[in-house]
């Protein structure tokens, strides 16, 4: 799960990792009042959405005068940004944090992650601050220092002390840095972080080490965990559709293409995606019915599936393992006589209680086209999306 | 011969009175293994599904010499049953359970460094080796003795790899499910390793998709180690990048992790690699 800039603020303030002085405001007036209050000369007025890549697009913007960051963010808020990490659609602003700005002398990037083959805990940092981290191992790699952290162990003296021997700070920056990077670790453990990004870290011109952004990505796994966590959770900026799947279960991802699928198993959703493409159709959606599978859930999965006003054919790949294909059948039909499905149906069956499932199918007043396999079911799906009779 | 498990396999169950835990017990009864008696805490002395149930994996292993367990307790519960049974002197622990937090993973493996014991998963179907053991959650009427090694990351895909070598009729030596997490047990290398020293495995199918670098890692130990065919198939090819795609692991960030690069890195291994899954069977077949 993301959240936003200034809920990863607050976190960091929490675990004593300097931050700009700021306020979020949700209308332009709170803005300005914000302003007026964290008495300065210049203010920075950044969109609050989740994704990144907002400075590019007008999303963080500097303002010279109260009235200035009126204007700024009555011109941001209520509108969707569009950067290179969004799709074409954009995220909405509805919040924008007003911060003061500050005489930077240095932009350094720090951040802290999983790394999968070590299975460790791994700081990464760079003197390359302010650009994305995979431009700087692209052009600069020798820039990018890793350290990695045993879990019994946790985080020692040594561990700072490389990353700000690498960052050429000096003897106070290098104190700060321990208490960043000790605030970065205890966050991430105690509330089950997948990644804790800080780019820029700036040095200011009088010597100060403060996280100029902030970015916490979460465990969706360790996530009931954590309350407060998922508290902060803003549906807004995620997926309307894939957020209504999660509610029953389903994971639902929406694609470009025409093809709605339903399958089980989250391997077997990305090779029947795959299939689908290599047949010469596209998949509209990855979509994960799950082992608990019901008829309800089937229902769910139907219904999303043809929201999509793009899809033209739905392929059912399903292999029942715990799976029962004659439950998956049992729920094709409910959802035909529910709802009105207006685009070809296909179906393939494979597994526990495929024979029993596929008689089913067979005996229905409604139109489905059955599979031989799985080859037959995304060639006839293809076929039947580009409005080819098969 | 076969590769973890053979008919000698003497197995308990932690989690064996839940829900999941009493279903796959049954099954794994009537396919034959060796399944001796579970762990549940408070419900030792008792018996279930005709099995003795024990307070805990030591008093489990001390009664019934299990050296496998198989785990089907929740996720914010798993790790603990894992470093239990890890504790207890268990050899072999299948870990089904989906949705463990990374960072209990995380600290499961250190602690598991040094020991002798092996962890299979977490999120995965588990391991079978056709008419002699199965362990996990796998549906069993698919299966058939035989000589292909599969080792795979997702669990439907390791059962379309099971169905289409059973269509070829070459069946199956030992069939591994090590799982869809970004931390977990064996990894392809491990399983890779005793499938080319076994000599019941003629082939070897790998199922790997999106994300990490197993794969790539699997085809540089392919490249130096193996003599046996490998077919490959990875899913995700046309998956968008950023985007969790149901497994915690399968995420491409950065370009890293593309299904592209681990085939490109496989077929540089002399891998057979498949871009459609429906061409594993065949492909395999045609190695012989």
């Amino acid at each position: 799960m993301n959240i936003h800039e200034y809920q990863a603020k607050t976190l960091f303030e929490h675990y004593a990792i300097p931050t700009p002085q700021g306020r979020v405001a949700k209308t332009a007036l709170d803005a300005q009042h914000i302003a007026q209050e964290l008495t300065h000369t210049s203010w920075v007025v950044k969109a609050q959405i989740h994704a990144g890549g907002r400075g590019k697009v007008g999303g963080v913007k500097v303002a010279q005068s109260p009235s200035d960051v009126f204007k700024l963010a009555n011109d941001l808020l209520g509108t969707r940004l569009v950067t290179q990490q969004t799709d074409a659609h954009g995220l909405p602003i509805e919040c924008v944090l007003i911060e003061k700005t500050y005489p930077i002398q240095r932009e350094l990037y720090l951040s802290l992650l999983v790394e999968r083959s070590a299975e460790r805990l791994v700081f990464v940092a760079s003197s390359a601050g302010g650009m994305d981290i995979e431009a700087i191992a692209h052009q600069m790699p020798n820039e990018i220092i890793t350290v990695n952290v045993h879990p019994a162990t946790g985080l020692q003296p040594s561990h700072c002390r490389k990353i700000g021997y690498a960052l050429k700070l000096e003897a106070a920056q290098q104190k700060q840095l321990n208490v960043i990077m000790h605030g970065m670790m205890n966050l991430f453990l105690e509330k089950d972080a997948s990644q804790i990004e800080i780019n820029p870290l700036i040095q200011t011109q009088t010597g100060e080490l403060i996280a100029l952004d902030a970015k916490i990505n979460f465990d969706d796994n360790a996530l009931a965990l954590h309350p407060d966590i998922l508290a902060l959770r803003d549906i807004n900026q995620e997926d309307a559709k894939e957020h209504e799947a999660a509610q029953f279960g389903l994971n639902y991802i929406a694609l470009e293409g025409n093809i709605g699928c339903m399958v089980n198993g989250a391997g077997l959703a990305m090779a029947t995606m795959d299939l689908v493409k290599l047949k010469g159709g596209l998949p509209a959606n990855f979509l994960d019915v799950g082992g608990g599978t019901n008829v309800e859930k089937v229902c769910e999965a139907f219904k999303l599936i043809l929201a999509d006003g793009h899809v033209k054919a739905v392929l059912v790949n399903i292999f029942g393992g715990i799976v029962k294909c004659d439950i998956i059948a049992q729920g094709i039909l409910a959802a035909m006589a529910q709802i009105d499905i207006h685009v070809p149906v296909v179906v393939r069956l494979e597994g526990t209680n495929a024979s029993e499932g596929r008689a089913l199918l067979s005996n229905t007043p409604f139109t489905l086209y059955a599979a031989n396999d799985l080859n037959d079911a995304a060639q006839k799906v293809v076929a039947l999306a580009q409005g080819v009779a098969k | 011969m076969s590769i973890l498990i053979d008919k000698n396999t003497t197995v308990i169950c932690q989690g064996f009175t839940g829900k999941q835990g009493t279903f796959h017990s049954q099954h794994a009864l009537d396919y034959g293994t060796k399944l001796l008696g579970g762990v549940t805490p408070e419900r030792g002395g008792q018996i279930h599904l005709g099995l003795p149930v024990f307070n805990t994996v030591d008093e489990a292993v001390n009664q019934t010499g299990a050296t496998a367990s198989v785990i089907y307790v929740p996720p914010f519960f798993a790790a603990d049953a894992i470093l239990e049974a890890l504790e207890a002197g268990i050899e072999l622990i299948v870990c089904i359970t989906e949705g463990i937090p990374t960072l209990h993973m995380l600290r499961v493996k250190a602690a598991m460094q040094g020991t002798k014991s092996l962890l299979i998963g977490a999120n995965c179907p588990g391991i079978i080796t056709p008419d002699e053991c199965k362990i996990g959650i796998m549906p069993a009427s698919i299966h058939q003795a035989g000589s292909i090694g599969i080792v795979s990351r997702s669990g439907t895909l390791t059962y379309e790899s099971v169905h289409q070598t059973t269509q070829q009729g070459l069946g199956q030596s030992t069939c591994v499910g090590i799982g869809g997490d970004p931390i977990h047990g064996m990894n392809f290398i491990d399983v890779l390793s005793r499938f080319e020293a076994d000599p019941k495995t003629k082939g070897i199918v790998m199922v790997g998709e999106i994300g990490g670098s197993d794969e790539e890692d699997a085809a540089d130990y392919i490249k130096a180690h193996v003599t046996k065919p490998v077919v490959a198939y990875i899913a995700g090819q046309t998956a968008p990048a950023g985007k969790r795609m149901g497994h915690a692991g399968a995420i491409v960030t950065a370009g890293k992790g593309t299904a592209e690069s681990k085939m490109q890195a496989l077929r540089t291994a002399g891998v057979e690699v498949v871009t459609a899954l429906t061409d594993i069977g065949v492909a395999m077949q045609r190695c012989f």
